[in-house]
C-alpha cells in the first residue's frame, strides 16, 4: 500500500496568490526590522542616536519594534508563505478558507503597521514579544485563528491519505501559539490603549516566560522545523534521513518544550522546585533537538558535493548547524550555576542571536530563495552569485555578532560578581559598560553585514520577478497532469 | 504523583519509539517521506532544473515514485 499519491489525474490548481505575497513582504518586513536593529545597536555603541527624534527614537522604544519586526513580521511573514505552500504541496490540494485567506494577509499587515505606529509612541504592554496594547492583540487573535481554520481546513480536505511531518510541525505551532496568544494577554482594558494584565506578581512573570519561551519553541523552532522537513529535503532532491526519527523529533520536542519556560526566571521570587523543574527539562531538550539537527543534516548524506555549487542549500545546512550550536548553548545557559553567571548579560541577547540569526533567519532565506523560482514560474534566481554573496554576508556577520557577545557577555558576568577582599565589589557598573564598548561595535558590523546580505537578496528576488524570462527559463513544472509518463 | 508522571512519561516516549521505528511500519513511513516530491512533474523538472546538480539517485528515487503511484 502507498500512502504518498493522490489519485492520477490533474494537480490542483495551488493557491500561489497569497504565497507570492507572504514571500515579497517577508523580504521587505526583513529590511525593516533588521535596519531597526543595526540602528539600536548603533545607539548601544554611539548612546547620541538615540537623540534623533526623542522620545520615538530612545532605545526602549525601538527595541521592542526591532523585536516585533524580526520575530512576528518577518519570521511570521515566512511562515505564512512557507506554511501555506507546504500544507497545499504536500496534501495535493488547493488552499481552503475563501476569505480568510486575503484576510490573514492584510489583517496581518495592519497588525504590523500598528506596531509600527504604536511602539514608538511608547504604547505597550511591557510584556516581552507580547509588547503590543489589547486592541492589536484581539486582531492578531482573529487572524490566527483564520490561519488555523484555513490551515487545518486545508488538511482537511487532503487527497494524500498521509499529513506530512512539516504539517504536524506547523499544525502545533498554530495551535499552541492561539493558546499562548490568548493566555499572556488576557488583560483589563482601562482606555483604548492601556490594559493591565490580569495576573499579577510572580504569577504573571511566570505565565509571561511560558509564553516566551513557548514563543521561542514553538514559532521560532517548531515552525521553521517544518520549514526543514520541506526544504531542505526538497533542495538536495532526495528524501528526509529518517521520517521514523522525525516522527519521535517531533512528539518528544513538542511535548518537552513546554516546561521550560521557568529558566527564565532563575533566582526570583519563582518557588524553587519550578525553576528546577525548568532547568531539567531544559537540559533534557537537548536530546530532541539534536535529533532534529542530525536528521535535517543527515539528509544530505551522499550529495553533499551540492553543497559545492548550491548556495540556498548551503544556507539551509548552515542554519542547521547554527541550530544545533544554539540548542546546545541554551541547555547548558538554564543550568542555575552558568546561569549565574549569564542572566542579565550580553551573552543572552549572543545566544539569541545565534538561534535568531544563525537559525531562523537563515533557513527562512533558503526557503525563499528556493520559493521564488518556483512561485514566479522562473528556472533558478536572477543571479546564484549573489545568493552566495549574500550567503557569506549573513554567515560572517552572525558569526561577527555572537562571538562579541560571548566576549561581553562573560566579561560582565565576571565584573559583576567580583569581589575584594574586605566584600567590596571590584568593579562598578559603569566600568562594565566600558569593557563592553568595544563588543558593541562589532555587534553592529556584524549587523551590518546581515542586513547588507537582505539588500543583496531584496535586488535579487526583484530582478528575478521582474525580468521577462528567455524561453528556456521558464518553469512549466506546476500544472501538468501526473500520471503523464507513467 | 511524581512517580507516576515519571511512569507515565517513560511510556508514553517508548511507545511512541516503538511504534515509530517498528519494522512492519519501516517501508510505509518510507514511503511517507518521498510525500513531497509526489507532486512533482517527471520530465520537464529535471529538464528545467540545473540540470547537473540533479543527480542520478534522484532518478532513482523517482521511479521508485512511479512505481508507486500505480499500485
Amino acid at each position: 500500500m502507498t500512502t504518498t499519491v493522490a489519485e492520477a489525474g490533474k494537480l490542483p490548481d495551488y493557491d500561489y496568490n497569497i504565497v507570492r505575497q507572504f514571500t515579497i513582504m517577508s523580504v521587505v518586513w526583513g529590511i525593516v526590522g533588521m535596519g531597526v536593529g543595526v540602528l539600536i545597536a548603533a545607539q548601544l555603541a554611539w548612546p547620541a542616536l538615540n537623540d534623533l527624534w526623542q522620545p520615538f527614537t530612545h532605545f526602549g522604544r525601538l527595541r521592542p519594534l526591532h523585536t516585533n519586526g524580526v520575530i512576528f513580521a518577518f519570521g511570521g511573514s515566512v511562515l505564512f508563505a512557507t506554511s501555506y505552500y507546504v500544507v497545499q504541496r504536500t496534501c495535493q490540494t488547493r488552499l481552503w478558507g475563501g476569505w480568510l485567506i486575503p484576510f490573514t494577509f492584510w489583517g496581518w499587515q495592519v497588525v504590523i503597521i500598528a506596531a509600527i505606529i504604536t511602539l514608538p509612541q511608547g504604547l505597550t504592554s511591557t510584556k516581552e514579544y507580547a509588547e503590543l496594547e489589547w486592541p492589536i492583540d484581539i486582531l492578531i487573535a482573529l487572524i490566527w485563528i483564520a490561519y488555523a481554520l484555513v490551515f487545518f481546513g486545508t488538511i482537511a480536505k487532503r487527497r494524500t491519505s498521509h499529513i506530512y511531518v512539516a504539517n504536524w510541525f506547523f499544525g502545533a505551532y498554530i495551535i499552541t501559539i492561539a493558546a499562548l496568544h490568548i493566555v499572556n494577554n488576557l488583560a483589563i482594558p482601562v482606555s483604548a490603549f492601556k490594559s493591565y494584565s490580569i495576573f499579577s506578581g510572580t504569577k504573571d512573570a511566570m505565565v509571561q516566560w511560558w509564553y516566551g519561551h513557548n514563543a521561542v519553541g514553538f514559532f521560532l523552532t517548531a515552525a521553521f522545523l517544518g520549514i526543514m522537513y520541506y526544504f531542505v529535503p526538497k533542495q538536495a532532491g532526495r528524501p528526509v534521513y529518517s521520517y521514523q526519527l522525525s516522527i519521535v523529533h517531533f512528539w518528544a520536542l513538542i511535548s518537552i518544550y513546554v516546561w521550560a519556560g521557568g529558566h527564565h526566571l532563575h533566582y526570583s521570587a519563582l518557588p524553587d522546585w519550578t525553576q528546577s523543574l525548568a532547568m531539567v527539562m531544559s537540559v533534557i531538550l537537548l536530546a530532541p533537538s539534536w535529533g532534529g539537527m542530525i536528521n535535517g543534516i543527515m539528509t544530505l548524506s551522499g550529495a553533499w558535493h551540492k553543497l559545492r555549487t548550491d548556495p540556498t542549500l548551503r544556507f539551509l545546512v548552515v542554519s542547521l548547524s547554527f541550530y544545533g550550536m544554539s540548542t546546545f548553548e541554551g541547555p547548558m545557559m538554564s543550568i542555575k550555576t552558568v546561569n549565574a553567571l549569564s542572566h542579565n548579560t550580553d551573552w543572552t541577547i549572543g545566544h539569541v542571536h545565534s538561534g535568531a540569526l544563525g537559525w531562523v533567519a537563515m533557513i527562512s532565506i533558503g526557503a525563499l530563495y528556493h520559493l521564488v523560482p518556483v512561485l514566479w514560474h522562473r528556472k533558478q534566481m536572477y543571479s546564484v552569485k549573489l545568493i552566495n554573496a549574500h550567503f557569506w554576508l549573513a554567515t560572517v556577520g552572525t558569526v561577527l555578532y555572537i562571538a562579541a557577545m560571548w566576549v561581553n557577555g562573560i566579561t560582565q558576568g565576571l565584573m559583576w560578581r567580583a569581589f575584594n577582599a574586605d566584600g567590596t565589589l571590584t568593579y562598578s557598573f559603569v566600568e562594565s559598560v566600558i569593557a563592553s564598548h568595544p563588543g558593541y561595535i562589532v555587534r553592529w558590523l556584524g549587523g551590518a553585514f546581515f542586513l547588507t546580505g537582505m539588500f543583496l537578496m531584496a535586488y535579487n528576488v526583484f530582478r528575478t520577478i521582474t525580468d521577462e524570462p528567455e524561453e528556456d527559463e521558464v518553469r512549466h513544472d506546476e500544472h501538468l497532469p501526473i500520471a503523464k509518463s507513467v | 504523583m511524581r512517580q507516576i508522571g515519571v511512569v507515565l512519561g517513560s511510556i508514553a516516549f517508548l511507545a511512541i519509539c516503538w511504534w515509530a521505528f517498528s519494522p512492519k511500519r519501516k517501508q510505509r513511513f518510507d514511503e511517507d517521506a518521498k510525500l513531497p516530491f509526489a507532486d512533482e512533474q517527471e520530465s520537464t523538472e529535471k529538464g528545467a532544473q540545473k540540470s547537473e546538480s540533479r543527480s542520478d539517485d534522484k532518478d532513482g528515487a523517482k521511479q521508485e515514485q512511479e512505481q508507486g503511484q500505480d499500485k
